[in-house]
């Protein structure tokens, strides 16, 4: 059990701490929340940013513990996370490089990495959630082309998007898992329609899509007709895996400012508050160790869900106990830090699978327990 | 990095696994509890020939010169069969007092005084024992006594203890997960394994979170050996151990609150370890005082 870098991991970290340090300050303001073409051209901006320095590949191409280090000093500098480029860098951009052609791989990922093509992810239906394979998205073929009619929802990012890795039922026959296939849509493709849907913290982060008569290439299919599931579960594996890790480095820094915030106005003094916080202190330096486990661990996945569980809790707990923090009415004001936060947390508990769809994983998978009903 | 057991880590484990499945199976535990409050001194001397208590102890003094992430995997060990007796303090012990690496010698700690486990049994006591009156104690392998409270000035290596102590609780919880699981597989009703039902299901998965979120926190502070780590780990495997066992519990229904069913021992033993030096409110104003320490 050794929690040092090695040589080489410690050259790495020296090296982009050097970088970080001079790259950062020239970077442009953050846009508004609210702003979607200032949002993506900032995170493409970036991503260009790194690719130029030779980082941009780091999400997929380097070793897991390289990524680690990445994630954990470039959050540690304040520097921006991928943004818009999540599903292009850490879902459909890993899934292509996974199961694709070589002339899909030449076509998709260097825009990816160059920062010039954003992705989203069109999985989820309104009728199919934590029941993903239950998709009923159509698609018939039609000489070289796919026609694909249905809807996704809660799809994030779909306004700013080039490119939809898309789930369809190729076989409407076949038992539901064996039917589906991964499509990557072009999102100015004639029939799709995002109507975007405000989250209960006020923003545009996702939308509906309205697919009618989309004509989708074959040459655009991922993996064989009728595969897509399998496909799927490739990405869904990056899902779980390291993407966490700047979150966890950056939820440890509120904690800290949380302490402070509380010992200036005075809360400190409640040992109640002042427990629940050094409690907090523990929850995430055991998710740190447990994210630096899981990442040198040679069998990726078992963990994922394990970790997913805790710490989509733990975030929630951590701006309940910001809001304690505040007190009132600070706790209910909008322009206070933390506040959209703790809006915002409340999504960790269901996107990317809900807890009690993760629970039914670790029981059935890990366990080895009967499967549920 | 690369944290994660090392080939000789494994090796350890399974050594010390085998050891003791052999020599403390079932039937033994059942024994103890008839023994009780004396303890096994054939098996503490087997314990010692393995080299359990010299395991920290540097191989010119006659040890066996591991770690203390080593001092863990053992510890971790000895909490999932609920081995008996005052194993930290006779381990921490070893090098000092004559005969403790061997196995020969029993020794206890009265710490902070409060309580001590296996007074009478003892053949070295550090620290005051003056006035210990017995307790009735609520686990029927740890016999206790009172002692008046003292100045933690009197304490001997409180945090090591507090991690090794999260190491036992972290092998207790590990193996609470394995009985409700076994149990959950095999119990029927309703006409399939109670595992097949979602809130069983849920029961055992929250149990496995606790349990691995504790393993990684527990490893790591005894890599670092940092306090902040160590009040962590303790934190977590406590809970680990205590919610997890009765959890454990309640997956076995009716069988779960017999005398014949080994699910009370594990919780009763994670009760008594809970209450030892480092306690919750300790541990977490150690880790808020950290968070300024740290923020600046
Ligand atoms: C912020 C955010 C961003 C998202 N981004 C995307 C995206 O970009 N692309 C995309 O495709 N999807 C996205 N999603 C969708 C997300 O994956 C789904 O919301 C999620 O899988 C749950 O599906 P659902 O909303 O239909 O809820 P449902 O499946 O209807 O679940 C409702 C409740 O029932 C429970 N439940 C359902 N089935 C079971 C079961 N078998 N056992 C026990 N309990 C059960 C759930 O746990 C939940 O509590 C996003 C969601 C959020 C919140």
């Amino acid at each position: 059990m050794d929690l040092t870098d090695t040589p080489q991991e410690a050259e790495f970290r020296a090296r982009l701490r050097e970088w970080l340090a001079k790259a950062l300050p020239s970077l442009p303001d953050r846009p508004s929340p609210d702003d979607w073409p200032g949002r993506r051209a900032y995170d493409l901006g970036w991503q260009r940013t790194l690719y130029d320095a030779g980082y941009g590949e780091v999400h997929w191409g380097a070793e897991p513990a390289v990524r680690m280090i990445f994630l954990e000093e470039t959050e540690k500098a304040g520097a921006p996370y991928v943004g818009a480029n999540f599903v292009g860098l850490l879902h459909a951009g890993p899934t292509i490089a996974a199961e694709g052609t070589e002339e899909q791989k030449a076509r998709w990922l260097p825009p990816v990495l160059r920062g010039e093509e954003v992705w989203c992810q069109g999985f989820s239906e309104p009728d199919a959630g934590s029941d993903l394979a239950a998709l009923r998205t159509r698609a018939r073929r039609d000489g070289d082309d796919y026609v694909v009619s249905g809807s996704k929802i809660w799809t994030s990012h779909a306004e700013v998007a080039d490119w939809c890795e898309l789930l369809v039922r190729t076989d409407p026959d076949a038992p539901k898992h064996r039917g589906i296939t991964w499509l990557a849509m072009p999102m100015d493709a004639p029939g799709i329609t995002v109507r975007p849907l405000r989250t209960l913290a006020g923003s545009n982060e996702f939308a509906e899509v309205f697919l009618d008569e989309v004509r989708v290439p074959v040459a655009n299919r991922v993996g064989a007709e009728n595969d897509g599931w399998r496909v799927t579960m490739v990405t869904l594996s990056f899902e779980r895996g390291t993407a966490f890790v700047g979150e966890v480095v950056a939820c440890r820094r509120v904690l800290g400012e949380l302490a402070l915030a509380a010992r200036e106005n005075g809360r400190w003094d409640d040992p109640v508050l002042r427990r629940r916080l050094g409690r907090l202190n523990a929850e995430f330096r055991a998710l740190w160790r447990l994210t630096q486990w899981n990442v040198s661990d040679s069998v990726p996945g078992v963990g994922g869900s394990v970790f997913k569980l805790r710490y989509s809790h733990a975030r929630q707990e951590l701006y309940e106990a910001a809001a304690e923090v505040l007190g009132d009415p600070a706790a209910l004001d909008l322009e206070q830090p933390w506040v959209l936060d703790r809006l915002s947390s409340l999504s960790y508990t269901i996107a990317a699978g809900t807890s009690q769809i993760q629970h039914n994983i670790v029981a059935e998978r890990v366990l080895g327990l009967p499967k549920g009903r | 990095m690369r944290f994660q057991l090392t080939e000789d880590q494994r090796a350890l484990r399974t050594g010390v696994r085998e050891l003791l499945t052999a020599r403390f199976g079932r039937e033994r535990l059942r024994a103890a509890m008839a023994d009780a409050p004396a303890l096994d001194r054939d098996l503490w001397r087997e314990l010692g020939d393995a080299g359990f208590f010299a395991l920290r102890l540097p191989e010119a003094a006659g040890g066996v010169g591991l770690g203390l992430p080593e001092a863990v995997l053992a510890f971790e060990e000895a909490g999932r069969v609920l081995l008996p007796g005052p194993l930290i303090a006779t381990q921490l012990a070893a090098g000092t007092v004559p005969g403790a690496a061997t196995g020969e010698t029993v020794v206890t700690d009265v710490d902070t005084g409060g309580t001590v486990e296996w007074l009478a049994a003892a053949d070295v006591v550090r620290g005051d024992a003056e006035g210990a009156v017995s307790v009735r104690s609520v686990d029927p392998l740890t016999p206790l006594h009172r002692v008046p409270v003292q100045d933690s000035g009197a304490a001997v290596d409180v945090p090591l203890k507090s991690l090794l102590t999260a190491a036992e609780q972290l092998g207790t919880g590990a193996r609470v997960v394995e009985l409700a699981v076994e149990h959950a597989r095999t119990r029927e009703q309703f006409g399939r394994p109670i595992g097949a039902f979602q809130a069983v299901q849920q029961l055992c998965a929250g149990m496995l979170v606790r349990v691995e979120v504790a393993r990684a926190v527990v490893y790591a502070a005894a890599v670092t050996g940092d306090p902040a780590d160590i009040a962590a780990a303790r934190l977590l495997a406590d809970e680990a151990a205590v919610h997890g066992a009765r959890d454990c519990l309640q997956v076995h229904g009716g069988m779960g609150f017999t005398w014949e069913s080994d699910v009370h021992l594990y919780l009763k033993r994670a009760w008594v370890r809970a209450r030892r030096p480092g306690s919750v409110t300790e541990c977490e104003e150690l880790l808020a005082a950290g968070l300024l320490a740290e923020a600046g």
